[in-house]
């Protein structure tokens, strides 16, 4: 039985860890494409991110002072049992936040959208965001929390099946341009493309390819992997690099995620997480140990599966 | 691989003409001396309303900030401020010809710049530079540089992200020369050399069938 204590705890330090320290798949990411970056301006602010980041965990500071919107993703062991359930579980996810909004210090980044009134801890209606998954065989309990940054970046669009892959690459070509510009995207970024699925199971995917794999990984399926290579490699012709200064990079990964949609259409989403691509993952056992990592591991062959059991 | 070999200056505030006038376009810069922060906030009080500003910015600094600081003041009265972040300037721009001739504002430091026009009609006339933050993600590095929170205006009225705040900052940065006093834009010389491939990339590609509405001429339009 996983005590609610230990969630409690365990959610206030991966929400701390986030802030301040940037994976280690995404730095190296940015060390391979500034290793071929030929634009001095845009190596000039690659360069800084990477002094930025060391500053960060340093000082034990967040490495940017826009902490983003923190949200939690929980993959539940089927086996899994918490003591005071489901509840327990949201209550001690939603205690973090806001003692975590105090403790590192987050900025108070959550507003009503109406009357902008702000709880100063992150906390409020539908905040912070938890998703659930779930795992056969095991009795662990597996939660990410992200703090995704950036009002730009993200694009949408229905295409239809006529469209094909040219269609994605112009919707493609059109978000990283459009919001590269001046950097508005804080790029390079690890994009995440969601195809398929309904309108919001398309927006949900897109935006959990983009936070929820690490750079480096592909696709099981080798057809989407090559898409995924092809989409990344497109991004960094554009010939546009961080703060839109001239340069080769603008996508650190790309990442697809598809879901089974109506035979008359082919929507489409694009997310970029951006230079603070802050993620990170603790494993609670049913005897109440930890462990932290930054991979999700989120999509797993069960989670993507096609067939009838 | 190329290394990075921009021009690195660090600038006392308030910064002088001299110096200002050294300034290239693409150079980095540090900022030691006073600071203040402002935004739209600031801008629609003293501007729009006639509220008297209340100190004498013109006294402390020419160096005005674009920010929001994650800060908090404690039960003393003392101010803490943790990171810092510009936020965009592009919508403060109907203010900046008024703000300099009340203030004489010689450097404004946010995110992503202006359009080069603004540049032209409000900075180049009054000799002020636009410096940029890097990234944008810097928090850290310019959470740093801050030394000290002298004082903090108009907190109650406006607001903790809104209000005034003077900073003492050292080796404060850094930050990129964006424009300078001739009117030069780095974003725009940027733009000007990747817009030459943008077309080519584009090339082959078949229309989507549904146009979106912006892509048309008109808004009256269909997007089919
Ligand atoms: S988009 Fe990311 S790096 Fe840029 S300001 Fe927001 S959180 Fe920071």
């Amino acid at each position: 039985m996983i005590p609610e204590t230990v969630i409690q705890d365990a959610a206030h330090e991966i929400t701390r860890q986030a802030a301040i320290r940037i994976p280690e798949d995404y730095r190296t990411g940015i060390r391979d494409i500034r290793a071929g970056e030929q634009g001095a301006l845009s190596c000039f602010v690659l360069d800084t991110m990477v002094d930025n980041w060391d500053a960060a965990v340093a000082d034990q500071r967040p490495m940017c002072a826009d902490t983003g919107l923190p949200r939690y993703y929980v993959k539940f062991g089927n086996e899994a049992v918490i003591q005071g359930g489901f509840v327990a579980l949201e209550r001690a996810l939603r205690r973090a936040t806001a003692h975590a909004t105090v403790s590192v210090p987050l900025r108070p980044n959550r507003v009503h959208p109406l009357t902008r009134e702000d709880h100063n801890n992150n906390v409020g209606s539908r905040a912070p965001e938890i998703e659930y998954s779930v795992e056969p065989d095991a009795d662990w309990l597996d939660i990410t929390t992200v703090h995704k940054g950036g009002l730009f970046g993200t694009d949408y669009r229905m295409l239809f099946p006529g469209d094909g892959w040219d269609g994605i690459k112009k919707m493609f070509l059109d978000t990283m341009i459009q919001f590269g510009r001046r950097g508005l995207a804080c790029q390079p970024a690890i994009v995440g493309v969601g195809i398929g699925g309904s309108k919001d199971t398309c927006m949900v995917l897109g935006k959990q390819a983009a936070c929820l794999r690490v750079v480096g990984d592909r696709h099981p399926d080798p057809e989407i992997a090559k898409l995924e290579d092809e989409l990344k490699e497109l991004g960094n012709q554009i010939g546009m690099g961080p703060m839109g200064f001239v340069g080769n990079s603008m996508v650190v990964d790309c990442h697809i995620e598809i879901a089974h949609t109506h035979t008359g259409g082919m929507p489409v989403s694009i997310h970029s997480f951006c230079l603070s691509s802050r993620r990170a993952v603790v494993r609670i056992y049913d005897n109440g140990s930890t462990e932290f990592r930054t991979d999700p591991k989120w999509f797993t062959t069960y989670h993507r599966r096609e067939e009838v059991e | 691989m190329t290394k990075a070999q921009q021009k690195i200056i660090e600038l006392d505030a308030p910064a002088s003409a001299e110096r200002l006038a050294a300034l290239n376009i693409g150079d980095v810069v540090y900022i030691n001396g006073l600071v203040y922060t402002g935004r739209e906030g600031v801008y629609r009080r003293i501007l729009d309303q006639g509220e008297k500003p209340p100190t004498d910015l013109a006294k402390l600094s020419n160096i005005n900030f674009h920010c929001s600081p994650a800060a908090s003041i404690d039960s003393d009265g003392n101010y803490t401020v943790g990171a810092v972040t510009a936020t965009a300037s592009f919508r403060f721009s109907k203010w900046m010809e008024r703000w300099f001739n009340l203030t004489d504002c010689k450097v404004v430091i946010g995110k992503g710049g202006m359009p080069q026009s603004d540049y032209r009609d409000y900075f180049v006339p009054k000799g002020a530079v636009y410096l940029t933050t890097v990234g944008y993600g810097t928090g850290a590095l310019l959470g740093r540089g801050i030394k000290h929170v002298p004082k903090a205006y108009w907190v109650d009225e406006l607001g903790i992200a809104q209000a005034i705040w003077i900073l003492e900052v050292e080796h404060f940065g850094p930050f990129l020369v964006e424009s300078d006093i001739r009117g030069n834009s780095l974003f725009e010389e940027s733009k000007q050399e990747i817009d030459k491939n943008i077309e080519a990339l584009y090339a082959g590609l078949k229309k989507p069938a549904l146009r979106r509405y912006g892509e048309t001429t008109k808004r009256t339009d269909e997007v089919i």
